[in-house]
């Protein structure tokens, strides 16, 4: 990395070995992004919910997946400052 | 049988009266949280940067689900089937692919004053002519999605009656006037009405039109049996209700490569600059998937309008002997809701269509004043004539909008918007990794955004359309078998190409680092600048857009 020799910080920061968001809740991210991806998982027909086939509620309610994930990723990497 | 505007009184007035309704909002939000000065692009072009979390989640929702999405989606599934539900998983996968590396755009954007993604890479890579081709392929790729906005409206109104093309005019001229004087303020207050009525109609919709067609099992039932009819000019079945074995990794490539793409709009990202703070945003990551469950609902539309086409009679309008998909979901609301409320659910379409036209010419103007204008024209400019060239520009670019469905078929527009998706694309190792890592180099950027470019288009260009004959710009699915895998089997154009564009960064990054190519390691940007907070919400910005965004010298 380098800095701008025009404009310096005006101090350097300590030296990080983690970016500062970093964290391991961070990895539940993954499940709402790889899941709606692996079309094996639901690209079928049964079992039939309130008449929608597998394909469709199914995906509708990854939904609810994606939000579970990033509001648990949200309150537990919220900075306490 | 196309419709006649005097069986659509009762939908016009209504339609109508909330058009004017909301337009005179647009007026108003110039003195909605009245900044000092609004010539400024912090005020104009990004409401202050200060939209808490409820103003940013109708921002962002009224920005990234257009009225276009709303009459496309639908109009795909009734073609097509399950392929058309690719809108689902996108827009599942961006929200959790987006929360942290937004904040960061948001951090070091609010720390340095940057207005565009094109200034974050001018400042990033210390290259104007990189921050002019990230400039470029944005507006490039925005121009034709405003465009887009028009045919969603000019879907309500053929439903209704109206052919011609003077409404259209005239609502972008209103919607112009107002944005060039409220700027983001005015679609920041339209959103508010433009998502409760959207909401509204859709959850009307999937209670009452199911009831009368006879519940979900007969809609799904009769959608399949349409489906399976064969399509004449390809010899195969229209679609089916679930994905088959060629056109599994279609629907995943695309999914993800239209979210990787969709932040990447210079348009999303001036919703994303004008919140308040790092909290926000990641609260509005939680909270806009509540849309795709809609977008979800909105797209089996499509089902209905197959079930109701017996009964009902709802099937595509046809003007001069072409049938426009586009005008299932106006006629499916026409046939089966009553007539005030279709006029409701018109205006909600219509409504929906000036937020995100609105906030796109935002974008686009405010790319062309501050990496075009400004880093090549004037290079001493003002806050004061930034503001101002940026309001000139988003007027040029809602006339060339209207220039484009008045004067080039519309369908050229929605072969554009698709070619847009893929261009976009390519800005992905700039604008989104570049937030993480300064290791690329940028003439190595440069030439894996140029090579991106080019196999997108040249893929593109490959791919007929045989329902509508077309010999190219067909669609974005493109068959392995082209490359001469001995597949059936399809692939997103977008994401072919930014793999090559990413190989091309890599490769270049290395060789360059060998050779005695100048390094070019400026970087305008320190690690901390990543994780900047706003203190207090009442704190002004580090950085006013005035201050150069480069580095200081020749």
């Amino acid at each position: 990395m380098t800095s701008d020799p025009t404009n310096p910080p005006p101090s350097p920061p300590p030296a990080r070995t983690r970016a500062a968001d970093a964290s391991p809740w961070n990895w539940l991210l993954v499940l709402p992004i790889v899941i709606p991806l692996l079309t094996p998982l639901y690209n079928r027909k049964t079992p039939i919910f309130l008449g929608f086939p597998a394909f469709y509620w199914m995906q509708l309610s990854f939904v609810l997946i994606g939000v579970a994930a990033t509001s648990i990723v949200y309150q537990m990497t919220k900075r306490r400052d | 049988m196309s419709p006649k505007l005097s069986d659509h009184v009762v939908e016009m007035v209504i339609f109508v009266t909330l058009f004017v309704l909301v337009s005179g909002m647009g007026f108003a939000a110039a003195r909605w949280r009245r900044p000092e000065s609004m010539h400024h692009l912090d005020e104009w072009g990004l409401g202050g940067r200060k939209f808490g979390t409820w103003i940013t989640w109708f921002l962002l929702g009224g920005d990234l689900y257009t009225a276009y999405t709303f009459v496309a989606v639908p109009a795909l599934v009734f073609s097509t089937g399950a392929m058309g539900f690719f809108a689902v998983p996108y827009t599942i996968l961006i929200y959790p692919m987006a929360f942290l590396v937004l904040v960061r755009m948001w951090s070091v954007s609010y720390k340095h004053g940057y207005v565009t993604p094109a200034d974050f890479v001018r400042g990033r890579f210390g290259s104007p002519t990189l921050a002019l081709l990230v400039a470029l392929t944005g507006i490039v790729a925005t121009m034709p999605y405003i465009a887009l906005q028009l045919v969603g409206i000019q879907a309500v109104l053929k439903a209704m009656g109206v052919n011609g093309h003077l409404p259209l005019v005239v609502a972008f001229i209103i919607l112009a006037v107002y944005t060039y004087n409220s700027g983001l303020r005015a679609p920041a207050l339209i959103a508010f009405v433009k998502d409760t009525l959207i909401y509204l109609v859709i959850i009307v919709a999937v209670i009452v039109i199911p009831y009368k067609l006879g519940g979900w099992d007969v809609i799904f039932g009769s959608a399949e049996k349409a489906l399976s009819a064969t399509n004449p000019k390809t010899g195969a079945p229209k679609g089916s209700l679930l994905l088959n074995a060629n056109n599994q990794l279609q629907y995943v490539t695309l999914a993800l490569g239209s979210a990787l793409a969709l932040f990447l709009y210079p348009h999303s990202l001036t919703s994303v600059l004008a919140a308040k703070n790092r909290n926000t945003i990641k609260r509005n990551m939680s909270a806009l998937p509540a849309y795709s469950f809609l977008l979800g609902l909105i797209a089996l539309l499509g089902y209905m309008a197959l079930a109701a086409s017996k009964d009902f009679g709802v099937a595509p309008i046809v003007t001069d002997g072409k049938a426009d998909g586009n005008t299932i979901v106006p006629v499916l609301f026409d046939k089966l809701f009553p007539d005030w409320f279709a006029g409701v659910a018109f205006a909600a379409i219509g409504i929906g269509a000036l937020v995100p036209a609105a906030i796109m010419s935002i974008a686009a103007a405010n790319l062309f004043s501050r990496n075009i204008y400004k880093e090549y024209i004037n290079r001493d400019a003002t806050p004061r004539q930034q503001a101002t060239a940026s309001k000139i520009a988003s007027l040029v670019v809602k006339i060339g909008a209207v220039a484009f469905i008045l004067f080039i078929d519309p369908q050229f527009a929605i072969d554009l918007q698709l070619i847009g998706g893929v261009l976009i694309l390519q800005t992905l190792p700039a604008v989104a990794l570049g937030l993480y890592t300064r290791w690329f180099h940028p003439w190595a950027l440069i030439s894996g955004l140029v090579a991106g470019l080019a196999v997108g288009i040249g893929m593109l260009y490959q791919i007929p359309n045989p329902n509508n004959g077309k010999l190219h710009f067909g669609g974005s699915a493109y068959k392995l078998s082209e490359f001469g895998f001995d597949s059936e089997k399809q692939i997103y154009v977008g994401f072919v190409a930014v793999i090559v564009n990413l190989l091309v960064v890599i490769i270049v990054t290395a060789v360059l680092r060998q050779t005695s190519a100048p390094a070019m390691t400026d970087d305008a940007t320190s690690q901390d600048d990543y994780f900047v907070d706003r203190a207090t919400d009442d704190a002004p910005p580090p950085a006013a857009a005035a201050e150069p965004i480069g580095l200081a010298g020749p």
